[in-house]
C-alpha cells in the first residue's frame, strides 16, 4: 500500500493541520509516513504545499515523483491545478471551491472551476459554507479533510481518533466541532 | 524505546538534548530556526538547564559555542548555509583552536533559493576548515548522526559540522529516541595554550590539523557512514550524497541489482571506496544535493581518467534542488509525467500580511520618494524586503544581513543623495549597528529607517535582541538626538508620517527614523496566549 498526497493551499490558510490530523492517524496505523512542509518566505501569502506520504514499506524520498500522487487536496481552487504535474492519471482532486484572492490577476473563478471540471476525477466543494452552516467558519480544513476521506487508505475512525487527539488540548467542544465538519465533508463528498 | 514524528530539524535538536548538550546557539534562518525553537520549547531542556537564548547573530553564537566548548561541555550551533558565511571567521579558526567539549555546527542550506539569496554548499566550508562533515539522509539518521558527530568532535578535538538541506530540515518523518546522555561537567581544556592562536601556537596547530584532516578518511565512525553496494556485472556507478540517495533510492527500489552505489553520508571521504566503485563499472553518475564537490574532485582537473556524469556535463542540472524526477532523467529511465500546469494559474509571490506596518511604512515611503527620484532605497534581509514587489516596488538592494546601511553609506560617498536605508529591527542588531557606527564617523548623509516590529518576522516571530533597546543603541552609536525620530506606520498617522520622512530626507547628516509597531502575526499569537492565560486563571 501506497498513498502519496499533495496538500494546496495559501501561506496562512492552515494546510499543516490537515497534514497533522492524516501524520497522527498514520502513526497509530503503524504506517510509514514522510511528510514535507514549506516554511520561510512562501508562508507570507504565497503559494505553500506538503508533500505526504504514506507506505506499508519504507518510504525514501521526501518528495513525490511528478506523476505519482494519488491525491490531491487543496484548500483553495487555483492552488489545486497548481500541483496537477504531480498527479497521476488515476488520481484525484478534492479541493474547495473558495477562492482566496491576494493577487491583482487572479483568474475568473468561473474559468478556474471549467478548468477544475477537465481535471479528471475531481471533487469540488465549497467548504467554507459547510463549515459556516455548522457553525464553525473556521473548520473548513476539516471539510476538506473529510472529502478526501475516502481516497486516504486508511479507516475513516482512524481520522476521527486524530481528530480527537489534535484537538483535545483546545477542549472538547473544539473536539465535537471539528469532527462534524469532517464527517460533514465525508458526506457532502458521497453525495456527488 | 521512544517514538516521535518530528521534522529533520527537531529530530537534530532531540538528538543534541538527549546526547548531553549543555548550551544551544543560533541566530533564525530558514530552514534552520525549527531546532533552537524545539529546544527552546523542550521541557527535558528546561529541566538540564541548557542555555537556549537567541544570538545576536551567527558570528556572536558560534563563539559562544566555543566558549561553552572551552569550558568542557558539549556545545550545538545552528545557523542558514549564509549564516556560516557570518560566522566563517569564527568556525574556521575553531578548526585550529581545536575544541574540549564536543561542538556541533549544524548549517542548514537551501538549494533552490526557497528562501534564501544564494545556494551555497556548506560542505565547502567543511573542507576549508579541514574538519568532518556529517550529511545525514534522513530523519532517523539525524538523530542518530547526531550522538556520532558529538563523540567525533572529543575524539578529534574538532568542531563538526553538520550539514543539511531544506527538505530534511522542514520533512517530518517517524524517530526512535536512544538512552540519554548525561552532560559533561565544567573541564578545561589539558592544553592551555590551545585556544591563544598566535602565529607560533597556530603554525604548530595548523600543521597537526592538516595531517589529522587526512586521518579523518578512514576514521571507522566517518567511513561507516559511506557505504558502498556492489551490483552486478559493469552497471552503472552512482555516488550518492546525502538525501540525494534517497532520490535513487525512489527509482531503483526493484532493481538495485544493476547498480554499484556509493552513498556517503560523511567527509572526508575514503579514497579507497571511490576506487572500489569506479574501478567496477564504466562510468559514475554523481547525485549531489548541492554544487558538484565530489563531482569535481572525481573529476579532477584533467577530467580524463573516469567517465564522470554529473551536474557538470548537464546530466544534472547545474543548480537547484535534486528531485525524484531529475533523478530518474540521470540515470536515463523514464520520469513521471502528470498534467501541465493550466494556463490561467498565476504566481502568487509571498506578500505583507493585511494590516502589517512594513506596508503603511512603504506606502509613506513611496509616496515620498516618487517626488525624489528612484534608485536611492537600500534594503536589507527579512519580510520588509517585499517592499521590492508590486505594488511598492521601492527597494533597490537586498544582499546580506545590515548591507542597507552600509551600501546606503557609500552610495551617500559617491555622491547620491538622499541615500535610504531600510532595515528591521533584528537586522538591525544583527549586523547594522557596527555600519551604523562608520557613517556616523564619516558623518555619510544617509536616512536610516528601521521598520521595527519587534520581532524576528521572517522566520515566524523569535525574539528580537533589539527590542526597547533601539534608541539607546543609535543614540550610543552617535546619532544626533534631534535627527533620531520614531513614527508609528498606521494609516491614520500616513500624512504626518510622510512629513517626518521628507524632513529627514532632506538633512545633510544621519538621520534614524524608527517606524515601530509590532508585527501583526506575533500580535494576534500573544494576544491568543493572553486571553488563554486568562481563561486558565478564571478555571
Amino acid at each position: 500500500m501506497k498513498c502519496d498526497i499533495i496538500l494546496a493551499g495559501v501561506g496562512g490558510q492552515g494546510i499543516l493541520s490537515i497534514a497533522a490530523t492524516i501524520g497522527l492517524a498514520a502513526v497509530e496505523q503503524n504506517l510509514f509516513l514522510k511528510q514535507a512542509e514549506v516554511h520561510g518566505m512562501s508562508q507570507r501569502g504565497g503559494d505553500v504545499q506538503s508533500h505526504l506520504r504514506l507506505s506499508d514499506r519504507e518510504i525514501f524520498s521526501d518528495l513525490i515523483p511528478h506523476g505519482g500522487a494519488d491525491l490531491i487536496i487543496s484548500v483553495e481552487p487555483m492552488e489545486a491545478l497548481r500541483y496537477l504535474p504531480w498527479l497521476s492519471d488515476s488520481g484525484w482532486l478534492v479541493t474547495n471551491s473558495v477562492p482566496f484572492v491576494n493577487i491583482s490577476d487572479y483568474p475568473e473563478v468561473g474559468e478556474v472551476v471549467a478548468e477544475l471540471g477537465r481535471a479528471g476525477n475531481t471533487i469540488v466543494l465549497d467548504a467554507d459554507s459547510i463549515a459556516r452552516d455548522l457553525g464553525s467558519a473556521r473548520s473548513g480544513n476539516m471539510v476538506i479533510l473529510g472529502a478526501a476521506s475516502s481516497f486516504i487508505s486508511m479507516p475513516f475512525k482512524a481520522l476521527e481518533d486524530a481528530v480527537r487527539k489534535m484537538f483535545g488540548r483546545k477542549g472538547e467542544e473544539m473536539v465535537e466541532v471539528n469532527l462534524k465538519a469532517l464527517r460533514a465533508g465525508r458526506d457532502a463528498a458521497a453525495a456527488r | 524505546m521512544h517514538k516521535l514524528l518530528l521534522l529533520g530539524d527537531e529530530a537534530i535538536a532531540q538528538a543534541a538534548l538527549d546526547a548531553g548538550l549543555s548550551g544551544m546557539y543560533a541566530y533564525p534562518g530558514t530552514p534552520s530556526t525549527e531546532i533552537m525553537e524545539y529546544i527552546q520549547a523542550s521541557p527535558q531542556a528546561a529541566e538540564g538547564g541548557v542555555r537556549r537564548e537567541w544570538s545576536s547573530n551567527e558570528k556572536t553564537a558560534m563563539e559562544s559555542a566555543l566558549g561553552m566548548s572551552y569550558a568542557g561541555r558539549r556545545a550545538m550551533v545552528a545557523m542558514k548555509h549564509v549564516g556560516l558565511n557570518v560566522a566563517a571567521d569564527a568556525f574556521i579558526n575553531s578548526a585550529v583552536t581545536g575544541v574540549n567539549g564536543g561542538l556541533v555546527v549544524v548549517s542548514a542550506d537551501d538549494p533552490s533559493m526557497h528562501s534564501s539569496q544564494n545556494e551555497q554548499d556548506s560542505r565547502f566550508y567543511g573542507r576549508f576548515a579541514m574538519v568532518p562533515v556529517m550529511e545525514p539522509r534522513n530523519q532517523q539518521e539525524a538523530y542518530d548522526m547526531i550522538f556520532d558527530a558529538f563523540a567525533l568532535s572529543e575524539k578529534y578535538r574538532l568542531p563538526v559540522l553538520f550539514r543539511i538541506t531544506t527538505r530534511l530540515a522542514h520533512s517530518r518523518s517517524a524517530v526512535t529516541l536512544r538512552e540519554k546522555i548525561a552532560q559533561n561537567g565544567v573541564s578545561l581544556p589539558s592544553n592551555p595554550r590551545q585556544f591563544v592562536l598566535l602565529p607560533a601556537i597556530a603554525r604548530k596547530q595548523y600543521r597537526a590539523l592538516t595531517s589529522v584532516y587526512e586521518k579523518l578518511r578512514t576514521d571507522e565512525v566517518i567511513d561507516g557512514f559511506n557505504s558502498l553496494r556492489a551490483g552486478n556485472g559493469r552497471g552503472t556507478g552512482v555516488i550518492t550524497c546525502g538525501i540525494a540517495y534517497n532520490y535513487l533510492m525512489e527509482n531503483i527500489i526493484d532493481s538495485q541489482a544493476d547498480y554499484h552505489v556509493l552513498s556517503v553520508g560523511a567527509y572526508p571521504v575514503n579514497r579507497e571506496k571511490v576506487a572500489a566503485l569506479v574501478e567496477r563499472c564504466d562510468r559514475v553518475l554523481v547525485l549531489e544535493e548541492g554544487y558538484p564537490i565530489i563531482e569535481e574532485q572525481l573529476r579532477g582537473l584533467l577530467d580524463r581518467d573516469v567517465t564522470v556524469l554529473g551536474r557538470l556535463d548537464g546530466t544534472v542540472p547545474r543548480d537547484g534542488e535534486l528531485n525524484p524526477s531529475i533523478v530518474a532523467r540521470a540515470l536515463g529511465l523514464k520520469a513521471g509525467q502528470g498534467r501541465e500546469v493550466p494556463s490561467l494559474v498565476r504566481q502568487r509571490p509571498p506578500s505583507f500580511c493585511k494590516g502589517c506596518g512594513h506596508a503603511d511604512l512603504y506606502q509613506a515611503l513611496s509616496e515620498v520618494m516618487a517626488e525624489i527620484g528612484p534608485g536611492r532605497v537600500f534594503s536589507d534581509i527579512g519580510c520588509y524586503t517585499l517592499g521590492a514587489l508590486p505594488p511598492y516596488n521601492m527597494v533597490n538592494s537586498c544582499v546580506d544581513m545590515g548591507a542597507s546601511v552600509t551600501m546606503a553609506a557609500g552610495a551617500a560617498d559617491a555622491g547620491l543623495f538622499p541615500a535610504v536605508a531600510v532595515i528591521g529591527d533584528s537586522t538591525f542588531t544583527h549586523s547594522g549597528m557596527t555600519g551604523l557606527l562608520d557613517a556616523v564617523i564619516k558623518n555619510s548623509p544617509i536616512t536610516l529607517i528601521i521598520s521595527d516590529n519587534s520581532t524576528t518576522g521572517m522566520t515566524g516571530g523569535q525574539k528580537s535582541q533589539a527590542t526597547d533597546r533601539l534608541e539607546s543603541i543609535c543614540l550610543g552609536l552617535g546619532v544626533d538626538p534631534d535627527h533620531l525620530k520614531v513614527i508609528v506606520p498606521l494609516k491614520k498617522n500616513h500624512e504626518e508620517n510622510k512629513a517626518v520622512i521628507s524632513t529627514e530626507l532632506n538633512y545633510h547628516g544621519i538621520s534614524v527614523i524608527l517606524a515601530r509597531r509590532e508585527c501583526i502575526q506575533t500580535a494576534s499569537r500573544n494576544k491568543k496566549a493572553e486571553a488563554a492565560e486568562k481563561n486558565k486563571s478564571r478555571e
